[in-house]
C-alpha cells in the first residue's frame, strides 16, 4: 500500500523540482534588486527606473503592443473565419487545404526568414510594422485555422443548423450564435499568439535591420550589448521583457498550460 | 514556427465517404458553393504571400550562389554539397545532435522516472507545481538566456558557489570554454524542457486504469516490473508528444544561441538555427543560408513523421 512517508516524499521531489525550476528566475529577481556599479548594499528598485530609461523600454514595449495587436488581431481573423470553413463545411479541396496549412505549423522561421527579408526590403516593407507582423500572422494563422478547425468539427453543429434554419446567413451565425460558445476556445488561442509574438526574436531582429520596429526581446539583447558588466541593470531589463507575459499567465495559466497541450496532442 | 501539432492520419477517413451526401448537405445547412473558399480566402491570402512563397523562394535561393547585393550565380546542389562536406557546417548539425540528448533525451528520462514516483501516491495540489514547472515554456528565450548568463559567467552565481564551498580552482567561463560551452547551453535546454515533459507524462499516467496496476501486483510484479510492463507502454502517445516538441525546440533555438554564445568560442556552440542567420547576414552567403533552412525544415518533417509512426505503431 503507499505510505504516509511515500506520499510526503512525493511533496519533496516535487518541492525539489519546483526549486530547480524557479532557481535561475529567482536568481535575476534578486539580482535586479542588488547593488548596481559604483553603490552600497540594500535593495534597489530604482534599477528598473534605470533599466526602462536607459534601454529605451517604454519605445521597445511600445512596438511590442504595436506588433502583438496587428499580428493577433488579424490572425484571429483569418483563423476562425478558415477554421469555420474547414470545422464545419465540406467542398471539394478542404482535406488539401487542410494539410497544406498543417505543414506550415512545422515549418520553422529560420526557413523563410531569409528570402522574406530581401523580398519585403525590396518592397520598402522592412522596419515597418507589417514587415515585422505579416510573416508573424501567416505562422499564427497556421496554427490558428488548425487550432479553430479543431473546435468547429467538435462543436455542437446542431446549434448552428437551427440558426440557420431560422434563416440566418453564414457569417450571422458564425457571430452570433458560434463564437459566443467558442470563447474558450478562443482565448486560448489569442493567449498563445500573443505569447507567440510577444517573444518572437528572430522575425523583428532580421525585419528591423535599423531598429526602428525592435521589440522588448530585442531591446533586451541590444542592452545586454551595452551593458554586458552590469548585471544588476540587465536583470532589471529582463524582468521588464518577461512581465507582460509572466502577468497574463499567472491569470489565464490554465489557458497556456491547456493551449500548449492540446495544441500538440489533439486530433 | 508556432507549435508541432502530431499529425493524425486517420483525420480524414470518413470524409470520403460522405462525398456524395455534400451537395444536399449544403442545400440544407444554406450556403453556397463558395462560400467556405470566401471564409478561407483571408487566411489564404496571408498564408500564401508569408509563408508558401517564402518557401519557394528559399528552395530557390538555395541553389544559388548569391552575396545578397549582386546578381546571383546559378550553382545547383553546391550548397548542399557544401553542407555535407564542409567541417564546420556538419559540425553544426552534430551539435543540434548533442542538444537534442539535453533537450530530449535526457528531460524524458529524468521525467518518466519522477512521474512514474509521483503516480504511485495520488497527490493534491498538482496544479501548484504544474503552473512552476510551465513556467520555462513561458518566459521569452532571450529572458531565460538572460538568467543563465549570470549563472554560467565569469562572476555568476555558480562560480560564487564553488568560491565558497572550497572548489574555487573549478570556476571558470563556463559560456566561453571550448568543452563545457556547448554542455552549458544544453543545460539551459534540459531546464526548459523538463517541466514540459513532466506535465505531459504526469498527465498521460493520471489516465492509466488503476485495474493494470492491480492485475500486474496480483502477478507479483514489483515497482520496477510494474514500470516496465504497465507505465511505460501506457504514456507511449505522451512520449511521442514530448519527443516532437522538444526535438524541434532543440533545432529552432536561435535565440537562445544567440544571446548566450552567438556560436562561439570558436564555433563549438554553432548550430544549424544559428548559422542561417550567421551565414546569410553576417558571412553575406544567401544561398548556403537558404539551403541550411531548407535542410532544417526538411530535418524537422522527417521527425515529425518518424515518431508519429513509431508511436502509431506502438499503439496500433
Amino acid at each position: 500500500m503507499i505510505s504516509r512517508f511515500e506520499r510526503s516524499m512525493n511533496y519533496v521531489v516535487l518541492g525539489v523540482f519546483a526549486i530547480l525550476i524557479l532557481g535561475p528566475l529567482v536568481n535575476i529577481v534578486t539580482q535586479s534588486l542588488g547593488a548596481p556599479i559604483g553603490t552600497s548594499g540594500g535593495i534597489h528598485p530604482e534599477n528598473f527606473v534605470t533599466a526602462w530609461e536607459q534601454g529605451q523600454f517604454s519605445k521597445y514595449l511600445l512596438n511590442s503592443v504595436l506588433v502583438t495587436v496587428v499580428v493577433v488581431g488579424l490572425s484571429l481573423v483569418t483563423s476562425v473565419l478558415g477554421g469555420y470553413a474547414l470545422g464545419t463545411m465540406r467542398f471539394p479541396g478542404s482535406g488539401a487545404i487542410f494539410y497544406v496549412f498543417l505543414l506550415g505549423i512545422m515549418v520553422p522561421t529560420e526557413a523563410i526568414i531569409v528570402p522574406l527579408f530581401f523580398d519585403l526590403r525590396a518592397l520598402g516593407l522592412t522596419d515597418t510594422v507589417w514587415g515585422v507582423a505579416l510573416p508573424q500572422v501567416a505562422m499564427s494563422t497556421a496554427f490558428g485555422v488548425y487550432w479553430m478547425r479543431t473546435y468547429f468539427r467538435s462543436s455542437n453543429r446542431a446549434v448552428s443548423e437551427a440558426a440557420r434554419i431560422d434563416g440566418a446567413g453564414t457569417l450571422r451565425t458564425l457571430w452570433f450564435v458560434q463564437l459566443p460558445i467558442a470563447r474558450p476556445a478562443i482565448i486560448t488561442l489569442v493567449v498563445l499568439l500573443f505569447l507567440w509574438t510577444w517573444n518572437d526574436f528572430l522575425t523583428p531582429l532580421v525585419m528591423s535591420p535599423r531598429g526602428t520596429m525592435r521589440t522588448a526581446p530585442l531591446g533586451l539583447a541590444f542592452f545586454t550589448g551595452q551593458h554586458t558588466t552590469d548585471t544588476t541593470l540587465l536583470a532589471a531589463a529582463a524582468i521588464l521583457v518577461a512581465l507582460p507575459v509572466a502577468i497574463v499567465y499567472l491569470f489565464l495559466q490554465r489557458h497556456f498550460i491547456r493551449g500548449m497541450i492540446d495544441g500538440a496532442v489533439k486530433d | 514556427m508556432r507549435t508541432a501539432p502530431v499529425l493524425n492520419q486517420h483525420d480524414e477517413s470518413s470524409r470520403t465517404a460522405q462525398r456524395g451526401a455534400r451537395r444536399s448537405a449544403q442545400a440544407a445547412q444554406g450556403y453556397g458553393l463558395a462560400t467556405p473558399y470566401l471564409l478561407l480566402l483571408p487566411a489564404i491570402v496571408v498564408y500564401a504571400c508569408f509563408m508558401l512563397f517564402p518557401l519557394g523562394r528559399a528552395v530557390q535561393l538555395s541553389l544559388y550562389d548569391w552575396n545578397g547585393l549582386t546578381v546571383g550565380v546559378w550553382a545547383g546542389f553546391d550548397n548542399y554539397l557544401r553542407l555535407a562536406t564542409d567541417g564546420e557546417l556538419r559540425a553544426a548539425f552534430g551539435h543540434a545532435l548533442v542538444l537534442i540528448v539535453f533537450y530530449c533525451v535526457i528531460p524524458i528520462v529524468l521525467g518518466l522516472i519522477i512521474a512514474a514516483i509521483l503516480n504511485r501516491a495520488k497527490v493534491k495540489g498538482l496544479g501548484f507545481f504544474r503552473t512552476i514547472y510551465f513556467l520555462p515554456q513561458v518566459i521569452a528565450l532571450v529572458v531565460a538566456a538572460t538568467a543563465w548568463r549570470s549563472i554560467w559567467g565569469l562572476d555568476g552565481s555558480l562560480n560564487a558557489v564553488l568560491k565558497a564551498i572550497g572548489l574555487g580552482g573549478l570556476a571558470q567561463d563556463w559560456l566561453g570554454s571550448y568543452t563545457l560551452a556547448l554542455p552549458a547551453v544544453g543545460v539551459i535546454g534540459t531546464w526548459l524542457e523538463i517541466g514540459l515533459v513532466m506535465v505531459l507524462l504526469l498527465a498521460g499516467m493520471g489516465r492509466i486504469p488503476h485495474e493494470l496496476y492491480e492485475a500486474a501486483r496480483l502477478d507479483g510484479a514489483g515497482a520496477v516490473r510494474e514500470f516496465f510492463s504497465v507505465t511505460l507502454p501506457s504514456v507511449r502517445g505522451e512520449i511521442a508528444v514530448a519527443a516532437t516538441l522538444t526535438i524541434v525546440a532543440a533545432l529552432k533555438n536561435f535565440d537562445l544561441v544567440y544571446m548566450t554564445t552567438h556560436g562561439g568560442p570558436g564555433g563549438t556552440t554553432s548550430v544549424p538555427s544559428y548559422e542561417v542567420y550567421n551565414q546569410a547576414f553576417m558571412v553575406k552567403q544567401v544561398g548556403l543560408a537558404s539551403a541550411i533552412g531548407v535542410t532544417l525544415t526538411l530535418l524537422i518533417f522527417i521527425i515529425n513523421l518518424i515518431v508519429n509512426r513509431v508511436a502509431d505503431k506502438v499503439t496500433s
